[in-house]
């Protein structure tokens, strides 16, 4: 079983994103299960949502206590919330930001995990630049498939369509594979 | 056909092809995705033949669908927590009168303080209201059991509470498989109304009975239920045989033929528990589940059977019954009677407390070792509780609780002044 939690604010669209992600999971024929953490729903308020997959079906409930892939929406929370709680020590993480780890204040606590794992996109200028509005969801969602090779970006581009029609649709169709590409291009420069 | 939806909306499809004739329903939350959803497949007319009323209480939703189910139309609501609550007096009604409403109860705790996060207890609040009780383990259940619902409810004349664990299964996103209207229509048959109000037949429905007759009635609600006993499993032996998959009937055993240790419980922590099982299996633990599906009527003799080789029984439910402990402990307690066998009550996820394998897996291991107190609460935290006791110890004006722990635990900003 492959477990993400994904970390970000009401109004980013957290929830949407595991619930996309389990749509791109069930299309490739896999188990899936989406859940929100239920917290308080306010704008701006820390919000957690959760995505298992898996080859056979999904019976706990739990919450995701020990992820296997994080992405964080808001860079924010980083020092407000315990983001990396429970991450596994081959985990990924994929952080919406235009600043490096660094800059962020977890280079150092990150160099404990596997580089190649690990990735930055700036979500909220792509979401901005195709769809007009500050919702990074879609795209890290096409920078989470570049970064875990878990899913295809075709996939989560279908799950996209799932869930949205018209021009926000194609918007974030767009910022998926534009988030898709960045990542590769970082992975591959980290790699070299 | 296999979708990837979330629970209420799966949910509402799955009542639509029930083929209901009047949905009445007051939004509450968890619940309120699912009506909404069958409110726009009404408006869009995808829901044929169907009056679906804006209420103004729970209570009214509650007394329409009886009013709609008098007269002779299939009848559903939704409701949770406070809002059962409040049409309480009406679901009495309801049974009473033999009126086989369908009625989606998406579990939530019940306030003070107010909390809009999954437990049982509002359900567990109308046990012995004289509703059929249904408890759906995952999303694919709470579909089926729909169908089943309205199948049984009509058959016996009595309503059906179809329980969902509200957010856990209302909100999360999973497989299921959707049947077509021609598997639905060849399983559920029209209604026909044992009573009805019609003009061409006048009668009246809701008569006084005073001490002259009003047992011999009590008693006939009972022995309705107890026919439920019958018919639940037949019913799911001829769900499986059309729609192939084993759900509903009257309780599900997991693991337990050589099992000394057998946790009982009901809801979507049954997944939680059969994975923790699962790993204590591996680790050479004799252990086993019962999920209950139905609680009303309680199945006495199938968990008689279900838990005739245990040596120990641990109840895990996500309710208490405030001085005294465990509701459906003390249910799954008669079915123990003629035997010294002992039962802990684990009292779990009040309030939406997340149910983790890891305390599971203690709180099993514990019980395994007879060193289980007999009425315990998981994850409870005790630092806090004290903390409590002995401010009411010292102070004679304590203040609110609810506010003091909160502000003991850093939520709520402190005092203002």
């Amino acid at each position: 079983m492959f477990q993400i939690r994904i970390h970000g604010r009401g109004g980013q669209g957290v929830v949407t994103a595991a619930e996309m992600l389990s749509l791109a999971a069930f299309r490739e024929g896999r188990h899936a299960q989406a859940f929100p953490s239920f917290g308080s729903e306010r704008t701006g308020a820390p919000v957690v949502a959760y995505c298992r997959i898996d080859e056979r079906e999904i019976r706990l409930r739990e919450p995701v206590l020990r992820p296997d892939a994080l992405v964080i929406q808001d860079p924010t929370l980083l020092h407000q919330v315990d983001v990396f709680s429970g991450l596994v020590p081959d985990g990924y993480v994929l952080i919406n930001t235009t600043r490096s780890f660094d800059a962020l204040g977890v280079g150092e606590f990150l160099k404990g995990f596997r580089a190649e794992h690990l990735c930055t996109v700036p979500a909220t200028d792509l979401a901005l630049k195709h769809i007009g509005r500050p919702v990074p969801n879609a795209a890290l969602l096409g920078g989470f498939a570049a970064l875990s090779g878990r899913i295809s970006l075709e996939s989560v581009q279908a799950a996209i369509r799932d869930k949205f029609s018209g021009k926000v649709a194609s918007g974030n169709v767009a910022a998926a594979a534009e988030a898709y590409e960045h990542v590769k291009r970082e992975s591959h420069a980290e790699a070299g | 056909m296999l979708k990837q939806v979330e629970g209420s909306h799966a949910v509402a499809e799955a009542v639509a092809l029930c083929r209901p004739e009047v949905i009445c329903a007051y939004p509450i939350s968890p619940q309120t995705h699912i009506v909404e959803a069958l409110g726009e497949r009404v408006k869009s007319g995808t829901l044929a033949d169907c009056e679906f009323i804006n209420v103004e209480s729970e209570f009214a939703a509650m007394s329409v669908a009886i009013g709609a189910s008098a007269a002779g139309a299939r009848a559903y609501t939704a409701t949770a927590s406070q809002g059962l609550l409040f049409m309480a007096e009406a679901v009495f009604n309801a049974s009473g009168l033999g009126l086989p409403i369908v009625m989606t109860v998406a579990n939530r705790a019940i306030g003070a303080p107010i909390n809009i996060w999954n437990d049982h207890t509002d359900a567990m609040s109308q046990r012995d209201c004289g509703w059929i009780q249904l408890f759906a383990e995952n999303n694919q259940e709470a579909l089926d059991l729909h169908f089943q619902a309205f199948r049984l409810g009509e058959e016996l004349s009595l309503p059906v509470m179809v329980c969902m664990d509200g957010f856990i299964l209302t909100h999360a996103y999973e497989r299921v498989d959707v049947p077509t209207q021609q598997q639905v229509d060849a399983y559920l048959p029209r209604y026909e109304p044992r009573q009805v109000l019609d003009p061409a037949e006048p009668v009246s429905i809701g008569a006084m009975v005073g001490p002259e007759a009003f047992m011999e009635v009590r008693y006939l609600a009972h022995a309705k239920q107890m026919q439920a006993l019958e018919l639940i499993p037949a019913y799911a032996e001829e769900f499986r045989r059309v729609f192939g998959r084993d759900t509903g009937g009257l309780m599900h055993s997991y693991r337990t033929e050589d099992a000394d240790t057998v946790v009982v419980a009901l809801g979507s922590v049954l997944g939680t528990v059969k994975d923790t099982v699962d790993e204590m299996r591996e680790a050479g633990a004799r252990i086993g589940v019962v999920g209950i599906t139905c609680f009303r009527p309680w199945p006495l003799a199938a968990v008689q059977a279900a838990l005739a080789g245990a040596r120990r029984v641990v109840v895990l439910e996500k309710s208490l019954a405030v001085g005294i402990g465990g509701i459906v402990s003390t249910n799954v307690r008669t079915a123990l009677a003629a035997r010294a066998v002992p039962v802990y009550t684990v009292i779990a996820g009040l309030g939406g407390r997340a149910i983790t394998r890891d305390s599971l897996r203690r709180a099993f291991g514990q019980a395994m070792e007879d060193r289980l107190e007999p009425l315990s609460f998981l994850d409870l935290d005790h630092a806090l509780v004290e903390r409590a006791l002995a401010r009411e110890r010292q102070v004679r004006r304590s203040g609110p609780l609810a506010e003091s722990i909160l502000r003991d635990l850093g939520v709520v900003a402190a005092r203002a002044g």
